[in-house]
């Protein structure tokens, strides 16, 4: 039977269902807790309930007691880890500081920091017993305010250790030269930690297969760098430490650190000689993982009447844990969006008695645009300019930042496409100037951009005996649907139909691929992929031997069964020949691919998006309803259209969650989170979800990767909450600093 | 968890001795709110009566009203037929209520019996005189902007969570009880307390005491009603504000109102002096404001829900406007 290719002959591109759609909707996809080991025991952490201080005393007997209690573990009787007496842990991405050393000693750093696990036959008794564990505490005094402590925010040791490292203070022209401009502005911005609450809850089974050997099931976004942070904690060669992150149920950056519950279970593991499955409460989701930090940000801007931007001067504080330097890229986005001439950014991080935050999607970009955009959209204002227009005044088509071109930039197609989807023309330049009823109507704009970064990575392409190539790669899928797009890539590199085409990944055997982060997974991974199916047709080709010698690669394919032309006639040879050939046995290559050349250093590369919000907001209630969202994105060549659009619009109802419900509260006198469960911190539900128009320029950038593709996952959310926030002050001629923007402020404004 | 004995009760009268028998009893129905209250250590009830059995579940005409029994569900009160024709403002508090998930298991009798979402009343490590009498209120100084504006005391200024309640109390419902001492009425009024100096007691049921169904009795309020419900994201979150408002109109005069608030207070919050201010009054924005205007006589806000002085007037207006032009 004929192999059915893509008419075109090209899989990148289709709407290609996900390859592990059915599996996920059918329940016959695994995650990390739900793996089956024999003799697999349960664990459950206590968490502290000061915010700073030592345990003077820990009570377990009541727990030892209890039924079906196998262990409890606390620092007094936990066996020492061997990585934890160094000093610090580079292979962590806050590259300051250490990642709490749990149950290491008496310290308590932050409010329900792990002090203890028990581990039982059943999840039931296991947590009971954890609710028995009582401990003493001499607390100390303790710093949770992020606005009485703001002054003490400080530049990152990295910042200050490495003159070259872009945490460092910026200046372009003139510092602060907004200053001379005609028209000024100044404003401060504000937003409460965002949490990370995927689908999936964090998990791990740890077991140690021997004394000397580790596998944990585990959910993270980089299984290689888990393998090697364990490895390196327990004083193990890196390939008796295996990972398996097959399935992730939404991660968002959260996976990207090892948490201290992973550790725990690995002690646990140790010290009962089972497996213990450890999965992490969604109240201990608020304090146990990271999250997106509390940040305060200033904005100066000064402009011409005539809609030239002067400058623009930004500054930022970001909240991090008194352990760890958590840093990010809040600033990043203003040194090189706009042609202003004279820019200053500062970026500060300020230690409180919390726990380490983690990048969030969009990571400090998302922070940033908040203010960036918020401030363009007022200053378009102040000067009476339609914030498009003003935009585009501003436009640059060469890097301002690095003073070298963009890879490729089509920033301004994204605007055109979405102030036609929207409806831009129906904006008013009067704020509420529209209205429905009790509902005042408005429209905003936000600009995003992140990186578009690759890496280097490895990929195995396999032919196998039943006529279809298994590809693998340790790196993971968070949800965007990486299988699918590697499929698709390996398809019209081999021309061999998808459904002949297996991908594997989330597995530390596999071949090393970094993190699924940072929107560069298609980039690195999907290169890797591109090159390790054209080496096999290589090889294929040099199996195939005199009659295929003189053949373009780009001429052949895999179709039918065979290695033949592309065009009809010339020669074929069935797989089987080929297996012959080699003997037997499976033909497999595995190579490495990473960028090449000086392109990096000629060119700037991003992605870029840009968000278009319709609101309404309630004149009585101070409610907002963002009722159409466009989000349109220049991110290179889109593998697949489907999973891309779901990738966007998820993105953009993140971004409803930055801007309307999402912020975690803590009440200082403790320390401690009084939003502690979905009830209290709100993520947007189904009904908050407007249609999102999603469109794609589409345009490859060859300069970035040989697929031309530039990265999605962040820049779908970049941009969304300034969006909304211009939105509603469109609508009423109020403005938004602080988020979330729930009813209350709005009717205080 | 605590561990904890689960019976199945298939009679009223052995659950509500079995009830009475155990201090450390609960009887549980669709266990939407207790099974959470277990799982975060708030409430450890040793052994559980399970009264699903129990035929509670009809709703029916009886007399001059209708009688819901207490296991109908949620969403089955909020499609039936007659509550939709006689009291439709109680199916618009329901559907405001939750989720359509929870609605499926929550009970009739045990939504009234909610307990308080005051985060510090949740979390063990803090102190809440409510859960742990002694312990201090956590709110009073703390983070209060889901808080009480009407009837609090020094030792609680939690609010009553449930929608349904506002809509109840809005249309003088009586609860009918079954418990020890035989059977008695309650008007809904009189089930919800304020905190005063014993916010651990919730309502002025008895130890044993059972919710068997909850009366609602024919009036005028079949048309001009509406449950307004504001909150943080449009759907599946607790009220800052909610509103029952019920108007009985001759023309464009009001003959009738019917004004609680959710939200507000320990108990749903009925403004009886506001629906005087409009009986005779024409169905107009400025009847509305005078409303609002004395709803809110004697409302006193604490450091982070100030809003609700805004909010809650607003919300009145709103909810009346509405109300006077439903169809």
């Amino acid at each position: 039977m004929k192999d059915q290719l893509l008419q075109d002959g090209k899989a990148v591109g289709d709407r290609m269902s996900r390859v592990d759609g059915r599996l996920k909707v059918t329940g016959g996809a695994k995650y990390s807790a739900e793996y089956e080991l024999p003799g697999l025991v349960h664990g459950a952490l206590v968490g502290s309930t000061v915010a700073k201080g030592r345990i003077t005393s820990i009570d377990t007997k009541a727990a030892e007691r209890a039924p079906g209690v196998l262990a409890v573990i606390t620092h007094l009787n936990s066996p020492k880890v061997p990585g934890f007496a160094a000093k610090s842990n580079p292979d962590e991405p806050p590259a300051i500081g250490q990642p709490l050393r749990v149950f290491y000693d008496e310290r308590i750093y932050f409010n329900d920091q792990p002090i203890a696990i028990v581990v039982a036959d059943t999840l039931e008794r296991a947590r009971h017993a954890a609710g028995l564990v009582k401990a003493q505490y001499a607390a100390e005094a303790h710093q949770t305010n992020f606005e009485a402590n703001k002054s003490k925010g400080f530049l990152p040791t990295q910042a200050r250790r490495n003159p070259k490292s872009a945490q460092n203070d910026y200046t372009r022209g003139q510092a602060d030269g907004y200053q001379s401009a005609p028209v000024k502005l100044e404003a401060e911005y504000w937003h409460e930690s965002e949490m990370h609450h995927p689908m999936e809850l964090q998990s791990i089974i740890a077991h140690w297969e021997a004394a000397d050997r580790l596998t944990v099931y585990d959910k993270v976004q980089a299984v290689k760098g888990t393998q090697r942070a364990f490895a390196k904690d327990w004083g193990l060669p890196e390939q008796n430490v295996k990972v398996i992150a097959t399935f992730v149920g939404g991660a968002f950056g959260n996976g990207l650190h090892n948490w201290p519950h992973e550790t725990a279970a690995i002690i646990a593991a140790k010290v009962t000689g089972k497996p213990v499955k450890l999965m992490l409460t969604r109240e201990q989701m608020f304090t146990m993982v990271g999250y997106r930090p509390k940040t305060w940000q200033r904005i100066a801007m000064g402009a011409t009447k005539d809609g030239k931007l002067v400058g623009i001067s930004h500054d930022s504080v970001g909240q991090t844990s008194t352990y760890e330097e958590f840093t990010e890229s809040t600033v990043q986005q203003t040194r090189m969006m706009y042609a202003a001439p004279n820019v200053t950014t500062r970026y500060r991080i300020l230690g409180l008695d919390v726990s380490t935050p983690i990048w969030m999607r969009g990571p400090g970009e998302a922070t940033g645009a908040f203010a960036l955009e918020s401030a363009i959209d007022e200053m378009a204002h102040l000067i009476g300019m339609d914030p498009l227009e003003f935009r585009l005044r501003n436009h640059t088509d060469t890097d301002p930042e690095k003073n070298r071109p963009w890879s490729t930039k089509y920033l301004k197609e994204c605007f055109q496409a979405g102030a036609e989807r929207i409806g831009w023309n129906k904006r008013q330049m009067k704020p509420g100037s529209l209205r429905e009823g009790d509902w005042l109507i408005g429209y905003g704009m936000g600009v995003g951009t992140f990186g578009a970064n690759r890496g280097a990575a490895k990929a195995r392409a396999a032919l196998l005996a039943d006529g279809t190539v298994l590809l693998q790669s340790a790196t993971t899928d968070i949800g965007p649907g990486t299988g699918t797009a590697m499929v698709q890539i390996a398809s019209d590199a081999l021309g061999l139909p998808t459904d002949k085409i297996r991908f594997e990944l989330g597995n530390s055997l596999f071949p090393q691929a970094p993190s699924q982060g940072g929107s560069s997974t298609v980039n690195t991974v999907g290169s890797a992929v591109n090159d390790a199916c054209l080496a096999l047709k290589k090889k294929l080709q040099e199996l195939g031997g005199a009659s295929f010698a003189n053949v373009q690669p780009e001429q052949l394919t895999l179709a039918d069964g065979q290695l033949g032309l592309k065009a009809n006639g010339g020669p074929r040879l069935s797989f089987a020949d080929l297996r012959k050939a080699n003997n037997g046995q499976d033909v497999e290559v595995t190579v490495e691919s990473k960028p090449s050349g000086d392109a990096r250093q000629n060119y700037s590369m991003y992605s870029f998006s840009v968000h278009f919000a319709e609101v309404r907001v309630h004149t009585m209630t101070g409610e907002v309803r963002v009722t159409k969202m466009v989000s349109c994105a220049d991110a290179g060549t889109i593998v697949n259209q489907k999973t891309a659009g779901s990738q966007m619009s998820g993105g953009a109802i993140g971004g409803i969650g930055m801007a309307l419900t999402e912020g975690a509260v803590i009440d200082d006198r403790y320390g401690r989170y009084v939003t502690r469960d979905l009830a209290s911190y709100h993520v947007p539900v189904h009904a908050d979800a407007p249609p999102v128009e999603v469109f794609f320029v589409n345009k490859p950038d060859l300069l970035v990767d040989p697929l031309g593709t530039k990265g999605i996952g962040e820049i779908a959310i970049i941009g969304v909450a300034p969006a909304i926030t211009n939105a509603i002050f469109n609508a009423t001629g109020k403005r938004l600093r602080e988020l979330p923007v729930t009813p209350d402020k709005v009717l205080l404004a | 968890m605590n561990p904890f004995q689960y019976v199945r009760a298939t009679k009223a009268r052995a659950a509500i001795d079995a009830r009475a028998a155990d201090a450390n009893a609960q009887f549980i129905a669709g266990g939407t709110n207790l099974l959470d209250l277990m799982k975060r250590g708030v409430m450890t009830p040793q052994r559980l009566i399970d009264i699903n059995r129990l035929p509670f579940d009809r709703i029916e005409r009886q007399g001059t009203g209708l009688r819901i029994g207490a296991l109908a569900l949620n969403s089955t009160t909020a499609e039936d037929r007659q509550v939709l024709e006689r009291a439709p403002l109680l199916a618009q508090a329901l559907n405001a209520g939750a989720s359509a998930q929870l609605r499926n298991m929550a009970t009739v009798g045990g939504n009234m019996l909610q307990r308080t979402r005051c985060p510090y009343f949740y979390d063990t490590a803090l102190p809440c005189n409510k859960r742990e009498p002694g312990s201090g209120c956590g709110a009073l100084e703390g983070i209060n902007r889901m808080h009480a504006l009407f009837g609090f005391s020094d030792k609680c200024i939690a609010v009553h969570p449930s929608d349904m309640s506002v809509a109840l109390a809005a249309l003088d419902a009586t609860v009918l009880v079954s418990g020890p001492k035989g059977e008695r009425r309650l008007a809904f009024g009189d089930l919800h307390r304020l905190p005063g100096d014993t916010p651990e007691r919730d309502t002025n049921l008895e130890p044993g005491e059972l919710i068997t169904a909850v009366e609602v009795p024919d009036s005028a309020f079949t048309r001009h009603v509406h449950y307004l419900k504001v909150r943080e994201r449009a759907s599946y979150a607790f009220a800052l504000v909610s509103v029952a408002a019920a108007l009985s109109l001759d023309g464009t005069t009001i003959k009738d109102a019917r004004l609680a608030l959710g939200g507000v207070a320990h108990k749903p919050w009925r403004l009886l002096d506001a629906e005087k201010s409009l009986i005779g009054k024409p169905a107009t924005e400025a009847a509305f404001q005078e409303a609002a205007r004395v709803a809110m006589q004697g409302a006193k806000a604490f450091k982070h829900n100030q809003y609700k002085l805004k909010l809650a007037p607003n919300a009145i207006v709103q909810a009346l406007k509405n109300a006077a032009s439903a169809a």
